[in-house]
């Protein structure tokens, strides 16, 4: 291995730090939710910043890594699919935080167990979990073949949200004292949502990076037609 | 344009090219990369003829500029080296007046009378992006010009007898980043007029001057396609790590 791949290396070392990081920020913020845990949500809030401390490091040790080395062709795949992977990390431990603070405005009252079930909300947040570990197997094994599968979850999700949405508004009618609670619920909702569009966006970087192919922007396109050309050009050396 | 078909080329019993065939669209920059000795010089220089100098070398395959076989045997070869320009890697100026050296091909071919022969120098020295440079000091020697002023003085000598292409063989590794961007931006502003095959071995720079990409290896063309295509998703695996340095 020549120096310009241990950089390489070490690049991606820092993005699957950080990626443990922010995998822990959301089964702590799960944990915190779904138990009301003041504690653990405080403990998600403060570690935050050591999110965003490894985005600002990653974007600066890639910039270095270009104007250094100027890679090419699968390196510079990785070098930007990296850059913008630690972006979407970031903002999922945003939304971790967001779903802790939540827990530590309402001073660690139990979430409605029974209104949290009939939402899903524990297999939402189980899905993505799932989606965010896979996406880091994806990246650590270079094996785009589990990436359909990833983006097929990203349809549960919003099949999910939509149908969550529906049973909150039903027991928002049947109980318009909650509506500030209901509100919020919205909002964590939404966040879950914004979480497995994250996870997505993550796999079609590394697509791009292993495949050096372009699934951006492919809609609501099932993911077998996303990824039926995948994996043709692979040219991993 | 330039065309070559199903190329062999033989140093004695040494296959320097093997099978080759591209073709170059008229007013492109088309690049060949690859590692010493791989073949790409031999190939540029087959397109005008400069092979031909060497003892027991010989080819099989045909070569096209703008439409015509220019190994045929009733072809002048003096008279394709006028369209085919070459610039090499070393400035090689003649020790003559800056003036002298780009009105010297025009002399050799008999072109046009004194006034004829003033305006092609300038046009050709304007053309090269000297002549705010030199026209105080035309008759000055080539040699008291830098570098890289030799070098753009080269390219104005090989514009002066009005080529349709130009073959440039790493014309920019002897020269600082300064001279060489102002040799890049030169291929830049010359493709509008001319079509223009360089060797390099600076990556960066066939990724910066040139439309298409060719890499060889061991006298194979490995690769050819858009260099934009070339450097960011490579379809062989041996492109791939000659250009990201992981090749050997």
């Amino acid at each position: 291995m020549n120096y310009t791949e241990i950089e390489l290396q070490e690049l991606k070392e820092e993005v699957s730090q950080m990626w443990k990081l922010v995998l822990s920020q959301l089964e702590k913020a799960k944990q915190a939710f779904l138990g009301g845990d003041v504690e653990v949500a405080q403990e998600v809030v403060s570690r935050e910043k050591r999110v965003d401390a490894y985005e600002l490091k990653i974007d600066s040790d890639c910039e270095n890594y270009i104007a250094l080395y100027s890679p090419v062709a699968i390196d510079l795949r990785l070098v930007l699919s990296l850059i913008r992977i630690s972006i979407t990390l970031e903002r999922i431990g945003d939304f971790a935080e967001g779903i802790a603070c939540h827990v530590v405005e309402e001073n660690g009252r139990k979430a409605n167990t029974q209104l949290v079930e009939e939402l899903q909300l524990e297999k939402m947040l189980d899905t993505l979990l799932g989606m965010l570990s896979d996406s880091f197997v994806a990246l650590e094994s270079e094996n785009t073949k589990i990436s359909g599968r990833i983006i097929s979850k990203d349809f549960e999700i919003d099949k999910l949200y939509h149908s969550s949405l529906n049973v909150l508004t039903a027991y928002l009618l049947q109980n318009p004292g909650d509506i500030l609670y209901g509100l919020k619920l919205i909002l964590i909702i939404r966040k879950l949502e914004r979480i497995g569009d994250h996870c997505r966006n993550i796999v079609e970087e590394i697509v791009f990076y292993v495949d050096a192919k372009v699934l951006k922007h492919g809609g609501k396109k099932k993911p077998e037609s996303l990824i039926a050309n995948l994996n043709v050009n692979n040219i991993r050396a | 344009m330039i065309e070559a078909k199903s190329i062999n080329f033989y140093y004695g019993s040494f296959h320097a090219l093997k099978n080759i065939s591209i073709y170059m669209q008229a007013n492109t920059v088309t690049a060949f990369i690859g590692p010493s000795g791989c073949g790409k010089s031999t190939f540029l220089r087959l397109f005008n003829r400069m092979n031909d100098l060497i003892d027991d070398a010989h080819l099989t395959g045909e070569c096209f500029v703008d439409g015509e076989n220019i190994y045929r045997k009733s072809v002048q070869v003096d008279e394709l080296r006028k369209k085919v320009g070459m610039v090499f890697q070393k400035p090689n100026p003649f020790p003559k007046s800056i003036f002298e050296n780009v009105a010297y091909g025009l002399r050799v071919n008999g072109m046009g009378g004194k006034s004829f022969v003033a305006r092609r120098v300038e046009e050709s020295l304007r053309a090269a992006a000297l002549w705010d440079e030199v026209k105080d000091k035309l008759k000055k020697s080539a040699f008291e010009l830098s570098g890289g002023q030799q070098q753009r003085l080269c390219i104005a000598r090989a514009l002066a007898v009005s080529p349709s292409i130009l073959l440039m063989d790493e014309p920019a590794s002897a020269l600082d980043p300064i001279s060489t961007s102002k040799i890049e931006e030169l291929i830049h502003e010359l493709k509008k007029k001319y079509t223009i095959a360089i060797v390099t071995h600076n990556m960066q720079q066939a990724a910066r001057v040139s439309d298409k990409t060719g890499f060889f290896m061991l006298g194979e063309l490995v690769e050819f396609s858009n260099t934009k295509k070339m450097f960011l998703s490579p379809e062989k695996e041996q492109t791939q790590n000659y250009i990201t340095g992981r090749f050997g």
